[in-house]
């Protein structure tokens, strides 16, 4: 069976079950792609993910991310992917926050949830309140920053070699030999794009081409 | 001596601490003496890799696990924000490096499904085909890891002979022996030679002899089952709410498998069953590792049958949008050195939406959760890797064993760092 057609039996099969989750719920929902995801306030997060889990039948929380989008108010979205076994579903759940507003925390729902929102919290600096021991997971012991932030540049700040005389491991500025290159792909072909009049003898062209 | 603080210390003498008064009874005094913390790893040949693990340990007794990783934490999630698709493929071959190809899968499924196209048949032969090969080169791996790690050698010696030789198939299709590449959006890279085809049929009809003399070398093996029998329980619930996929759910009695429950590729067309295990121990995952590498190549045969009766099929759709066209098109038309260059330095575009995209990968469900914006690199991909799920309950299985019964549940957890790490 083609993959497509799979696509369209989820969403049919989604959309009714979204649907019954914004009634008893109180969330936003909304089925793309075959998949089914709900936006909650951030303060209900807890509730909601008990009832997904006790009357929805979500016995997995299979991931907790952060994603970065500096240009909204509340810049980060925390995302939960639920796996139901006895449903065969999934189902996507998001929260908004900022660098100072904590999400609670699901340990007590999920217990999987201690180290995704460690790394959540490592990665983004998203705080989860009540979490049971909230400390860096992945980066180095005495990291600074949160490395997925998209203001963190992809090189870091330090880097660290082994120094012969002192015998041990320094850490030093960043240096790069070549300076890390962007190279705009967006409109490639569409040349440079140059202020109104400059070109000389363009001038007269103006208007009458 | 309660009033001992009131009085002054008596010049020469010894009782100046006498007011600091000891209640504790001689007994638990030396219970006392027996708690302490050893640091495992991050060099130790059972951490599997760069693992260091804080154990505190009443006497042999572990009282708590606390596994600190990211030693190996190389911001492959970064990476892959500033690279397009098609350059993001070989970081997915650097996670779980023992089976490369069923990351690329994941990822490439993710990438389709935004695009919402579908693979030619042959290629999901292919694809399938390669997965199994992956799944059976980490079994072999691991299984008799698992023995090393409680004291065996020989095992994995075996194990890497046979594993051998399916790098050397992951070699003739791709042309590296780990990092392949060849899984690409919209099909893999290369059709099979047909000679490849046989050679692999020949295997699996050889492999099944090899895989019982392991056998019979392990699994009924007086020291390997004091060792992990009853070692490292997870009960059916403990097993759902930590989030366990793959072996470790099926170990504890719960037939759950991706290829069966949400089919992808061709797999809903092709015949196994899935091993479940009784008691959720060390053993039982041991075993169930061992009747997934049968079902594996009961798997291959069907489609090494598929594939012969499609020769020469595409194995890649033929849109030049997606898929840069081969490469003797490009050396003969303008039309296709155009797609060429483009493809290879811009890249194609995804449609701006967010997709979760996922395998039966062999050490568990292994998920790609993948943001777009619209551009030709991805805003934001998350890496759902088992072994990070496994691994962030070391702390409640680990209670009450034996500290050398921590090696023995580690080697059943199947933990690769590349992936717990990324």
């Amino acid at each position: 069976m083609s993959s497509l057609v799979v696509q369209a039996q989820h969403e049919a099969a989604l959309t009714p079950l979204g649907a019954e989750m914004v009634g008893a719920l109180g969330v936003e929902a909304q089925v793309a792609f075959g998949e089914l995801t709900l936006v909650a306030p951030r303060e209900r997060i807890v509730e909601v993910m008990t009832a997904l889990r006790d009357q929805f039948g979500f016995q997995q929380l299979l991931d907790v991310c952060g994603v970065d989008y500096p240009d909204r108010e509340e810049r980060f979205e925390v995302v939960y992917h639920l796996l139901s076994l006895t449903r065969n579903a999934r189902v996507r759940v998001k929260v908004a926050t900022d660098e100072v507003q904590p999400v609670p925390t699901v340990v007590e729902v999920y217990p999987s949830a201690n180290w995704f929102e460690r790394e959540t919290f490592d990665m983004y600096g998203v705080l989860f309140s009540g979490h049971p021991d909230m400390r860096r997971l992945l980066t180095d012991y005495g990291f600074e920053g949160h490395p997925l932030r998209k203001d963190f540049p992809m090189t870091g700040y330090v880097e660290v070699r082994y120094d012969e005389e002192q015998r041990r491991v320094v850490y030093e500025p960043v240096k790069l030999t070549q300076e890390f290159r962007t190279f705009d792909f967006l409109s490639p072909w569409e040349g440079a794009e140059y202020p109104a009049p400059v070109l000389p003898g363009d001038e007269k062209a103006g208007g009458n081409v | 001596m309660a009033d001992g603080a009131h009085t002054p210390a008596s010049l020469g003498g010894t009782d100046v601490f006498d007011d600091v008064v000891d209640t504790r009874t001689a007994h638990a005094r030396e219970m006392e003496d027996r708690k302490f913390t050893i640091n495992f790893g991050p060099q130790h040949p059972a951490a599997h890799g760069v693992l260091r693990l804080v154990l505190e340990l009443d006497g042999e007794i572990v009282e708590r696990v606390d596994p600190h990783i990211g030693l190996l934490h190389r911001g492959t999630e970064k990476l892959m924000e500033a690279r397009t698709y098609l350059q993001n493929v070989p970081y997915l071959d650097r996670l779980d490096y023992v089976a490369p190809m069923n990351q690329e899968h994941a990822f490439c499924l993710a990438i389709e499904k935004l695009l919402g196209i579908e693979v030619p048949y042959r290629a999901q032969l292919i694809r399938v085909l390669y997965s199994e090969i992956g799944r059976i080169g980490n079994h072999l791996l691991n299984a008799t890891m698992q023995a090393m790690d409680v004291g065996a050698l020989t095992p994995p010696l075996w194990g890497h002979e046979e594993r051998e030789k399916l790098m050397v198939f992951y070699e003739r299709a791709c042309g590296a022996r780990l990092h392949a590449n060849y899984f690409r959006p919209g099909g893999v890279h290369q059709d099979l030679p047909m000679d490849l085809v046989d050679d692999i049929g020949r295997w699996c009809h050889e492999f099944p002899k090899a895989l019982a003399d392991i056998e019979s070398l392990v699994t009924e093996n007086r020291i390997f089952k004091q060792r992990n029998v009853d070692i490292g329980i997870v009960s059916k619930e403990d097993a759902l709410a930590w989030g366990f996929t793959g072996v470790m759910l099926r170990g504890s009695d719960i037939a759950w498998d991706l290829r069966k429950s949400q089919p992808y590729e061709c797999y809903a067309e092709l015949d196994f069953d899935i091993a479940v295990g009784k008691n959720g121990d060390c053993w039982d995952r041991y075993l169930v590792r061992v009747e997934e590498m049968k079902q594996s190549v009961r798997i291959m045969e069907q489609c090494i049958h598929k594939l012969r009766n499609c020769p020469g099929e595409p194995v890649m759709i033929e849109d030049n949008k997606i898929v840069p066209p081969r490469r003797g098109e490009m050396k003969r038309s303008m039309e296709s050195l155009i797609h060429h260059f483009k493809l290879y330095t811009e890249g194609f575009k995804t449609p701006e939406g967010e997709v979760y995209a996922s395998v039966e990968a062999p050490k568990g469900e292994f998920g790609i959760y993948l943001v777009s914006d619209g551009t030709n690199k991805p805003y934001r991909v998350k890496i759902s890797a088992p072994g990070f799920r496994h691994l962030a309950q070391m702390d409640p299985i680990n209670r009450g064993h034996q500290l050398a019964d921590v090696s023995a549940i580690l080697g059943s957890l199947d933990i690769v760092f590349g992936e717990v790490d990324r």
